[in-house]
């Protein structure tokens, strides 16, 4: 599921620091390059900003971009808890019949294939703002919950499904005992990617509202300066939001490795 | 011990046998005849083994009279267990792989089928560990599956099936997938178990030697659909150990199953 290179045990240390050192190396290099091109040149800021420039604006402005980032994680965190119910919910209703799965499953493909860009007004004409904007991260997020779990829910060994059989488990064991355990490794995997998903979700219906006004997540701050032509403030927004992505796959990750550390090949450390 | 030598009458009577199949067929869903007509009686606490080719119905055999599969005709009928129900009906069935779940560690794993039975957690808990005690994991009862060798795997799975205490164990090519030296080690000690638990043992496997080392009766398979090429019963002096697996009437045995499977492997087409 997730694709890591083995990496051999032999001198595994220094490989693993050098994993760590190389993109800090790369990444300072490419500020510096950037820093002295832009002061060089002399290109005015709303041109293209300095990176000391862009870290200046993030502490000027401070006050707006936090409020803005506030709006955005919630928007994420409430379409990402929605699309893990959902998708969750909706997995086990497939799993316990496959007339529903049959009659809804086509659908769910339909909502995952639209660009949500393309539906993000819609939604914005017939629902509340905020609502909108959940709606849209939600539609983003859902389908890898849904389609994991399915696949989870369907990957349980068929041995051990005899074993439940021979023993008379109900529907209910069978599925608390062995079909959820068995699938929560694939869950994890659907949600790790779903939270990146429901912050793009909410970052592309903040833009596609940002002309209707009231809204005021990191994305909406984008399009307006933009307007604005406050380009070091376009940036450190820019910023804010990638550290958002990165924070949210951390934390999902993190998760994921404490729940399954114990039993699954994913989790397990080289010595195995 | 063992008892021996039994009459035709006792063999016949309804009531001491353990299993018995009359005319089972079973064909696939996509036609495919896998087995049958099959017969088999197998008395209360025999040690039996079927051996036959890839694919000759040896393992549906098993699903059959675990009740895991119907049969699309014929009848299969198993001994009532005595005593106080148990889960799995005093079936216990072993599979090739040790089928544990990852998730739960090995006491849990044991633990499993009282659970579903709806065993109290304290009991089921102390009957796991006497389980695993029996197969001489005592000490390993906390770990997780991935923790353990190939072999200790296969004891855990041998203590779930147990740990119901069924009249019937029910075994499908369980050491198969094991090294030459530890599956002689589980030889043994499924031997030893046969002995103090008196259960009735049907053993799967593809395996001449293992059969032959193992059980009483030897039952060889024809290839694909499975019929009963011949029935051979195993007479040495009981109980049987490393010495058996040296001596001449063991080799003997071994030809005489070899001859009996010759034309299941060579009149089979494809493989």
């Amino acid at each position: 599921m997730s694709a890591q290179a083995p990496v051999p045990a032999k001198s595994s240390h220094a490989q693993r620091a050098l994993r760590l050192v190389l993109p800090v190396i790369v990444f300072a290099a490419g500020l510096l390059a950037w820093e002295l091109v832009v002061r060089i040149r002399e290109i005015p800021p709303y041109v293209l900003p300095a990176p000391s420039i862009i870290v200046l604006t993030l502490i000027k402005d401070w006050a707006v971009l936090s409020q803005s980032l506030a709006t955005t994680l919630a928007t994420t965190l409430e379409g990402f808890v929605a699309a893990s119910i959902g998708g969750i919910a909706l997995a086990l209703l497939f799993n316990q019949s496959k007339w529903v799965e049959y009659s809804l499953f086509p659908y769910a493909i339909v909502l995952q294939v639209t660009p949500v860009i393309a539906i993000a007004p819609l939604l914005l004409i017939y629902l509340e703002q905020q609502t909108a904007v959940v709606v849209c991260a939600f539609i983003v997020a859902f389908f890898p919950v849904l389609s994991n779990t399915t696949l989870g829910l369907n990957s349980v060994d068929r041995n051990l499904a005899g074993l439940f059989q021979l023993y008379g488990a109900s529907k209910p064991q069978t599925l608390r005992f062995l079909k959820l355990p068995a699938a929560l490794p694939y869950i994890l995997g659907g949600l790790r990617i779903a939270g990146g998903l429901s912050l793009i979700g909410a970052v592309v219906a903040e833009i596609a509202a940002g002309t209707a006004g009231a809204g005021s997540g990191l994305a909406y701050r984008i399009a307006e300066s933009g307007y604005r032509l406050n380009i070091p403030r376009m940036f450190a927004a820019l910023l804010l939001l990638s550290l958002a992505g990165i924070v949210i796959y951390g934390v999902l990750a993190l998760v994921s490795h404490l729940v399954l550390r114990r039993w699954h090949e994913s989790a397990l450390g080289k010595e195995n | 011990m063992v008892e021996r030598n039994p009459s035709p009458a006792v063999e016949a009577s309804l009531t001491a046998l353990a299993v018995s199949l009359r005319g089972v067929t079973k064909v696939y869903d996509n036609g495919v005849m896998a087995l049958g007509p099959f017969d088999l009686a197998v008395r209360k606490g025999e040690f039996i083994s079927l051996l036959g080719p890839s694919g000759c119905g040896k393992s549906t055999v098993l699903r059959l009279i675990a009740e895991l599969s119907a049969p699309s005709s014929g009848t299969v009928r198993v001994a009532r267990h005595e005593g106080v129900p148990q889960p799995g009906h005093g079936i216990g069935f072993v599979f090739q792989e040790p089928t544990l779940m990852p998730w739960a560690n090995v006491r849990e794993n044991v633990r499993l089928p009282l659970k579903l039975g709806g065993v109290p957690k304290a009991e089921g808990r102390a009957r796991a560990d006497a389980a695993l005690a029996s197969v001489g994991l005592a000490d390993f009862a906390d770990s997780f599956p991935r923790e353990l060798s190939g072999g200790m795997k296969m004891r855990v799975s041998l203590a779930r099936a147990l740990v119901t205490d069924p009249d019937i164990l029910l075994m499908d090519e369980p050491f198969a997938a094991l090294d030459e030296i530890t599956r002689f080690r589980l030889n043994n000690d499924l031997l030893a178990l046969w002995r103090s638990l008196r259960k009735t043992v049907i053993f799967v496997t593809h395996s001449v030697f293992e059969s032959v080392y193992l059980s009483q009766r030897v039952v060889v398979m024809t290839a694909r659909p499975g019929r009963i090429q011949a029935d051979i019963r195993i007479e040495t002096v009981e109980p049987r150990g490393e010495e058996f697996r040296t001596s001449a009437a063991y080799s003997d045995y071994c030809r005489r199953v070899s001859a009996a499977l010759a034309p299941s492997y060579s009149e089979q087409s494809t493989l």
